[in-house]
């Protein structure tokens, strides 16, 4: 069952945040909706994403670097950091959660420069790290760890578009269908983790 | 003089490989319990609803058998032999990286080790080999465990060579720091296994076996469970909550190994084991 029909009658019923921004990106990033996300927004994501882990980000900056073309044109691109387990037969893609963010951030500057506008990927980005974001008005969006199983039913497409060596790590374009997020960092800088902590710490 | 049994080791290589399925499919139900029981008393709506999709993730991938997450880890194979085994039909540690290798394939576990370390060789990975943990006991039986360890929560493990002065105080603050520092990197709800004692290398190893520990058991000391729940409470006051999206509950358990060790020295180490924490046991 698809994750955006879950809250049903069963017994752990859920508790719908107050509301779900529907982020349609089929036809290019829909520039209003894109502006007014706010850090802390809960979003569902339909978009064609290209994936991001450490060595296909490191491949891919150093083409960059090179004055090479990449294989793949970043420009208005959302970048997802995932590497997917394989699939089942009968499967699109097998379990495909989120990996952690922050192990590909050095790289993210020259992904920006070649017109990646968002990343969805886990965990926290602190000081440059969000600068990188902001300076460049792209937005990092948390999906949830350990969600892969769930997640992978909102992938309706994938296919290797280059590094195909690279197996779990090669760059995948993947076509992302109510796909859940969260939004961390928002264009104008502020960074949610950070807020919620604040937020919920209990002082001592 | 008790007679010796012989296990051939295609026994343990099936073993290994099977319960790795199994520990990627199903998480333990004691891990399952406490993210309902943190669902329950989870006040942020981020982090219920947060909760409430793992817990369903969960279900699913057992229902479907699919792994719970693409990170299947690293195979750690902790294994406890009789001394009264003999093994026979093998090398123990092929068949045991032979186990972990096939359930890898038979499963659709991704590949998720690199032979070389330094990544100057290119070498596809073929999801082994494990790390593998011995020890000998009394008996002709075999007790073991097959864990997958992700590297969410490993990444944000660390070990710190506290001195006598520092103490209980001292311990407290180096676990509390590195969950803190951890933050969402560990994927919370974590388990935080903590490793006191010993030396450098068996404080590391002591806070894996911690971190794997069945969440319903407590520590045989009295002192050192109210240390446990001491930690879990300073640690859920800390406001990361599920996924870092800010919450009540950032830990489902802290579990304490303590080990003896030298007058001048107190080793901590601090293994932080996600939500997603997976573990199965038998005896052969």
């Amino acid at each position: 069952m698809p994750l955006h029909q879950a809250h049903d009658d069963r017994d752990l019923i859920g508790t719908p945040v107050s509301h779900i921004t529907t982020l349609d990106c089929r036809d290019g990033i829909p520039e209003s909706v894109w502006s007014q996300l706010c850090a802390g927004d809960a979003v569902e994501l339909t978009a064609r994403v290209l994936t991001l882990r450490d060595a296909s980000a490191a491949r891919l900056v150093n083409a960059l670097e090179r004055d090479q073309p990449p294989p793949v044109s970043l420009a208005g691109e959302i970048l997802y950091a995932v590497g997917p387990s394989p699939a089942k037969p009968g499967q699109v893609i097998g379990s495909a959660g989120p990996t952690t963010t922050e192990r590909m951030a050095r790289y993210l500057p020259a992904l920006f420069r070649a017109g990646v506008r968002g990343v969805i990927g886990k965990g926290e980005l602190h000081g440059g790290d969000v600068e990188a974001f902001s300076s460049h008005g792209a937005i990092y969006f948390a999906a949830i760890g350990g969600l892969g199983a769930l997640l992978a039913k909102q992938i309706s497409a994938a296919s290797v578009l280059a590094y195909d060596d690279l197996g779990p790590e090669a760059l995948y374009a993947l076509h992302l269908v109510a796909f859940p997020v969260v939004v961390i960092i928002d264009r104008a800088g502020r960074n949610f983790h950070e807020a919620a902590r604040a937020q919920w710490r209990t002082k001592s | 003089m008790p007679a010796v049994r012989d296990i051939d080791v295609s026994v343990l290589r099936d073993a290994v490989s099977r319960l790795l399925v199994e520990a990627n499919y199903t998480i333990p139900p004691d891990v399952l319990d406490a993210l309902r029981a943190g669902f329950a008393r989870e006040e942020s709506p981020l982090g219920r609803r947060t909760l409430e999709q793992l817990i369903r993730n969960y279900e699913v991938a057992a229902v479907e058998r699919l792994p719970v997450c693409q990170d299947s880890g690293v195979a750690v194979i902790f294994l406890e032999v009789g001394q009264d085994v003999h093994w026979i039909g093998g090398a123990l540690r092929d068949a045991i990286d032979a186990g972990v290798r096939d359930g890898v394939a038979s499963g659709y576990l991704r590949k998720s080790v690199t032979a070389d370390p330094t990544r100057r060789l290119k070498m596809a990975g073929d999801g082994g080999p494990g790390v593998v943990h011995l020890d000998l006991v009394p008996g002709d039986s075999v007790r073991l465990t097959v864990a997958s360890k992700g590297f969410g929560g490993e990444n944000m493990s660390a070990l710190r060579m506290l001195v006598p002065a520092d103490g209980v105080p001292g311990i407290i603050d180096f676990v509390v720091d590195t969950v803190e520092r951890a933050g969402a990197n560990a994927c919370p709800p974590v388990i935080v296994g903590v490793g006191i004692g010993g030396t450098f290398e068996g404080a590391a190893l002591s806070s894996k076996r911690a971190a794997f520990r069945p969440l319903t058991i407590r520590h045989s000391r009295a002192d050192v469970r109210d240390l446990e729940c001491d930690l879990l409470d300073r640690v859920n006051a800390l406001g990361i909550g599920p996924q870092g999206l800010g919450g009540r509950v950032t830990a489902l358990a802290v579990n304490i190994e303590l080990l003896p060790t030298h007058i001048a020295g107190l080793p901590v180490a601090v293994n932080l084991g996600c939500h997603s924490t997976r573990r199965m046991t038998i005896e052969i």
